[in-house]
Parts: C-alpha cells; structure tokens; sequence
C-alpha cells in the first residue's frame, strides 16, 4: 500500500461493467516528505475520497478487487482509506 | 490502473492462439495534465478504444479477466475510454504568494 493524495477525477462512459458506480481518481502516490513518488495513476474509488484527501492506495489486484467488492474483475488499483496523521520516529525512519 | 492515450495500433499474424481476434494499442501513459510520461506500451483493447483516445488499462493478471473464461497470455489491457478529466492539484510552494494574502502573511 502507498500514501497518496486524490488529485483529480476521471469521466468515463464506456468502460468495464465491473467499474460502474465507482468513482475513478486521479492518484498522485506521495513519499514520506509529502513530495511526488513518480507518476499519477487512476483508482477505483472504496471509501468515498474526493479531489484533495490524502489516502491509502492499495496496488495489488486481490486487495483493490476486494476492496471495492468487485472480484475476478479488471481492477488493481483503490483507494481503501483516509490518511489522518502519519508518525515517524526521527533517527530511525 | 494507468492514465494515456492511444498512439497507434499493433498487427501481428503469428501470435498465441488466445489471443486471435485481438485488437492491440499502442499506448502513450500521460500524467493528469495530459503531458507524456515514460515510454508507449503495448495493451489489448477489450472496448473498443481507437487511435488518439484518452483510455486507462489496467496492468497484471487482471488484463485478462475482461477475456474470461479465457485466459490470454496479456499483462495489459485497456478497460476505459476517458471522456473527462478533472485535475486539481494543490497549488505547488515555487508559485508566488499574494500580496496582502491573510495566509502568507507574518501571523
């Protein structure tokens, strides 16, 4: 799983029926100091996250699948939660 | 799942035998603000997405649930044809600040 920050949403009409009735977000995965961990990339939508929260990214098709409850289906990309506060131990992260 | 469009279109006559029927893009990945980023690949089609579309493909064994029962030797299929993006990133710290703005200001 990655931090991560919702930067935009996409539109689509004509995609996989496993899709519909999810929000697809623009994901920018983040590192640690808040600064960009390469490219954007598009996400099914679990927890309801909109354009500005900062979230858990799962990256992996079994659990982006599960997630949003969709098994067996074309997804291996969701947002699963809301990053609140991160912790880290200065001298050891 | 990954953001880009379509560049082109790939033929080949000698292939797997799952894979007959086919159709295969040539995909450019794009960042939100639609500029390119990394190098084009190559995705199955499983909606019918033409040359200069913004799509999203989805990357792994999940490429070929959209075939299923089938299961073709794919590691990337295109599951979307992209008709709207809104982006709205947060405003970067380079940018100038306002003069007179409440948020910058020394309280």
């Amino acid at each position: 799983m990655l931090i991560a920050r919702v930067v935009g949403e996409l539109v689509a009409t004509q995609k996989h029926s496993s899709h519909e009735g999810r929000k697809l977000l623009l994901v920018q995965p983040l590192n640690l100091d808040g600064s960009d961990r390469g490219d954007a990339v598009v996400a099914l939508d679990a927890v309801d996250a909109g354009v500005g929260d900062k979230v858990l990214l799962a990256t992996e098709g079994f659990s982006a699948m599960t997630s949003v409850g969709r098994p067996n289906s074309p997804i291996d990309m969701a947002v699963i939660g809301f990053i609140d506060h991160i912790e880290l131990v200065e001298g050891v992260a | 799942m990954y953001f880009g469009r379509v560049v082109g279109s790939v033929w080949a006559t000698v292939k797997n035998p799952q894979m007959v029927g086919q159709r295969m893009l040539v995909v450019q990945p794009l960042t939100p603000e639609l500029k390119n980023t990394g190098k084009p690949l190559i995705c199955t089609d499983s909606i019918g997405a033409g040359t200069g579309e913004l799509v999203y493909w989805v990357r792994g064994k999940e490429a070929s649930f959209p075939f299923s029962p089938q299961e073709p030797p794919i590691d990337t299929t295109v599951v979307g044809i992209v008709d709207e993006v809104h982006v709205k990133r947060p405003v970067p710290a380079a940018a100038p600040a306002r003069k007179n703005s409440r948020k910058n200001g020394p309280c």
